[in-house]
């Protein structure tokens, strides 16, 4: 398993590697720069930071210097906050994005698993129509409107709990986020347990088990289940890659310090080293979970082997 | 049994009935699909004839009315006619005596040390609240008036928003500009996604494994990223919108459209075809293609939806189209930004955006079972 987990990790590395070039030479294709400000700045100042930069040189140079920078783990500094490098700015902000992502995946992962089990077992009923109702909902209302209606409805009417801020990781201020992130995740979760726990409940090796005389919440819990959680495995790994790395709506709406926001405000300043980190992180986390989902797969279906 | 003894007659030919009949008739039986398809036809239609045929027009500006609340009376209030009309007639320098309101018609006294010039009345036609404005009256000596006109009783079903404009009409417009950009980009999507796939599941081999690692890759990349950077490098224009969604979302497509080639290039037709030396993109064109609309057709529907709700989260970002110009995503950003003493400028295109993604979603799903063979 470790040699496949190796094997998989290298053959990510030319894809990492086109992505990073894709995106450097897409930015810079982009007309304006980091010191193109409204007030255009003195001609001399403009040479000397375009200097620091390494900005008036060949594009090839700046591109072979970023790589070189990067495989030594160096992401450089920003562009537009000065006096911060990138590696700064993500040790800030990454801790608060994946904080607020993992807690929004585990709600999703326990209601949306809960919810899906009881729809499946009572197939057609009203439990069911419910759960397909909410998940429908989920799914379709974008969580740009949700985020305002709970902060409207929690934080402004009600005033039950802050309708904006971080507040040093108060736990209050993390309910609303982690609400607004986990809804359409626990939708999908919902529909997708539902789906193949109807599948797994027919399954031979579910009515040996029934025949046995196990309990239903046995039967349900550890054997169906195996069985059912495999869609939601597959789904979850690009899903928890775009969860932990930050959303940018949730962090924009309720002013939250993650690193969601980096990423329109970067590339609408051209901080080019700015957007080339969140890439580089973004995709690493991509890369990193869809191994995680390949062993996970394996070590839940035994019918699934490493071709390594 | 009885079978054996009942002579054979045979009967009027049955007429076959396609693939897409079938689907059609169990498409017909779904209710929640078929209220969606309802909801969609008015939505539409609303969209379409709607800014032509309500009163105000979306971009029309109501000084006087500035983010009024969603009411189903007339604006305005009895008890603003009078200052309004005051103030109006300030504006004129001139006197003012009584202001009497008797139904829809006021009536100004008004005295002046000049005779009054009769374009004053501009300064009250300038007001939303009064029409057809006139002096009557007039004294002898010019000096004094008095100055009738009609209160414009005006209907704000989902009140104004920040800049006086009427938000039904702007909804309308939105709901215009949204399914606009949802067909074009899936169009544009398809076009790209369903030639794409074809080529490479219908060619295999090394072209296959290229075309397929390419988009592997762009897979990979933050599609936001993407989008951002064509709408940063070419304008925020609404064409290239549809080209910079379409072209971020025609990634699935292609895998759906390859998928089905790969299975459907063995079949004894296509042999056939190659036997009698039709070229690669004829086959492509006239077998492969026609052969995988079931699957495409089903991905659209939901596709649809998908590109309106990236295209309202774009706006939201304020990188959608631009004012007087509205998407239902400006809409709601703008609403966010006033839910604090403005909640209807929200409520509404909220609800109006997750009507339309409700709609179009149930009507995919009810068309994927329909077409879903393992329903039969």
């Amino acid at each position: 398993m470790l040699a496949y987990a190796l094997k998989r990790l290298l053959s990510a590395v030319p894809t990492l590697f086109l992505i990073v070039t894709i995106s450097f030479f897409l930015m810079r294709v982009a007309p304006g720069g980091p010191f193109h400000l409204e007030r255009p700045l003195e001609a001399k100042v403009m040479e000397n930071l375009n200097r620091l930069y390494h900005l008036d040189e060949p594009l090839w140079r700046q591109y072979f210097l970023y790589l070189s920078n990067l495989l030594r783990g160096d992401l450089g500094p920003s562009f537009v906050y000065r006096d911060f490098t990138v590696a700064d700015l993500f040790a800030a902000g990454l801790p608060v994005s994946i904080q607020l992502g993992a807690s929004a995946l585990a709600l999703a992962l326990l209601i949306g698993t809960f919810l899906g089990c009881i729809a499946a077992l009572r197939q057609n009923s009203a439990a069911d129509y419910l759960v397909v109702g909410i998940a429908t909902f989920g799914i379709t209302v974008p969580p740009f409107v949700v985020a305002p209606v709970l902060s409207l409805i929690f934080g402004v009417s009600l005033g039950w709990l802050p309708a904006g801020g971080w507040g040093d990781g108060a736990l209050a201020n993390k309910i609303l986020p982690v609400l607004t992130l986990a809804l359409p995740q626990i939708a999908i979760v919902a529909r997708l347990i539902r789906g193949a726990m109807i599948e797994a409940l027919r399954s031979d090796h579910v009515r040996t088990a029934r025949a046995y005389g196990l309990p239903t919440r046995i039967v349900v819990a550890v054997h169906a289940l195996r069985a059912a959680i495999l869609p939601v495995v597959s789904y979850l790994g690009p899903a928890a890659a775009a969860l932990l790395t930050g959303s940018i709506v949730v962090e924009t709406i309720f002013g939250i310090p993650g690193i969601g926001r980096y990423f329109v405000q970067a590339a609408l300043n051209r901080d080019y080293t700015l957007v080339m980190g969140t890439v580089v992180v973004v995709s690493l986390f991509v890369v990193l979970f869809n191994l995680v989902v390949d062993l996970l797969y394996a070590w839940l279906d035994p019918r699934v082997r490493f071709n390594a | 049994m009885s079978l054996a003894e009942e002579p054979v007659t045979l009967k009027e030919p049955v007429s076959g009935r396609s693939l897409w009949q079938d689907a059609l008739a169990r498409l017909a039986r779904n209710r929640a699909a078929m209220a969606s398809l309802l909801i969609l036809a008015v939505m539409a239609l609303a969209s379409i004839l709607g800014p032509a045929l309500w009163p105000h027009p979306y971009d029309r500006v109501y000084s006087e009315y500035v983010r009024v609340p969603a009411s189903l009376e007339a604006y305005p209030h009895e008890d603003r006619i009078v200052p309004e009309m005051q103030r109006s007639l300030a504006r004129a320098r001139v006197d003012i005596g009584a202001v009497t309101v008797a139904g829809d018609t006021v009536r100004a006294e008004i005295s002046d040390e000049e005779p009054i010039d009769p374009r004053m009345i501009r300064y009250v036609e300038r007001s939303d609240l009064f029409s057809r404005v006139r002096l009557a009256e007039t004294s002898a000596d010019g000096r004094s008036a008095v100055l009738e006109a009609e209160v414009a009783r005006l209907f704000f079903i989902a009140g104004t928003d920040g800049n006086g404009r009427d938000l039904f009409a702007r909804i309308l417009m939105a709901i215009r500009i949204s399914l606009a950009i949802g067909l074009l980009a899936t169009a544009v999507a398809l076009v790209i996604g369903v030639t794409w796939g074809a080529t490479a599941g219908y060619l295999g081999g090394r072209v296959d494994n290229v075309m397929m690692r390419i988009v592997d890759i762009l897979y990979s990349l933050p599609f936001i990223f993407f989008v951002i950077l064509l709408v940063v490098f070419f304008g925020r224009n609404l064409v290239l919108m549809f080209i910079a969604v379409g072209a971020v979302e025609w990634l699935d497509m292609a895998r759906i459209v390859r998928g089905q080639t790969l299975s459907l290039k063995r079949r004894e037709f296509v042999e056939a075809a190659e036997a009698l030396g039709v070229s690669d993109a004829g086959i492509v064109r006239r077998h492969i293609i026609p052969n995988v609309t079931g699957p495409v057709a089903v991905y659209m529907t939901l596709l649809v939806p998908k590109v309106i709700l990236l295209e309202s989260f774009l706006s939201f970002l304020g990188l959608g189209v631009q004012e007087p110009l509205t998407s239902l995503g400006v809409l709601i950003s703008e609403g966010a930004k006033n839910m604090q003493g403005a909640s209807w400028l929200l409520i509404y295109p909220s609800i109006a955006l997750a009507l339309l993604l409700f709609a179009l979603n149930f009507l995919g799903d009810g068309l994927r079972d329909a077409l879903d063979p393992k329903d039969r």
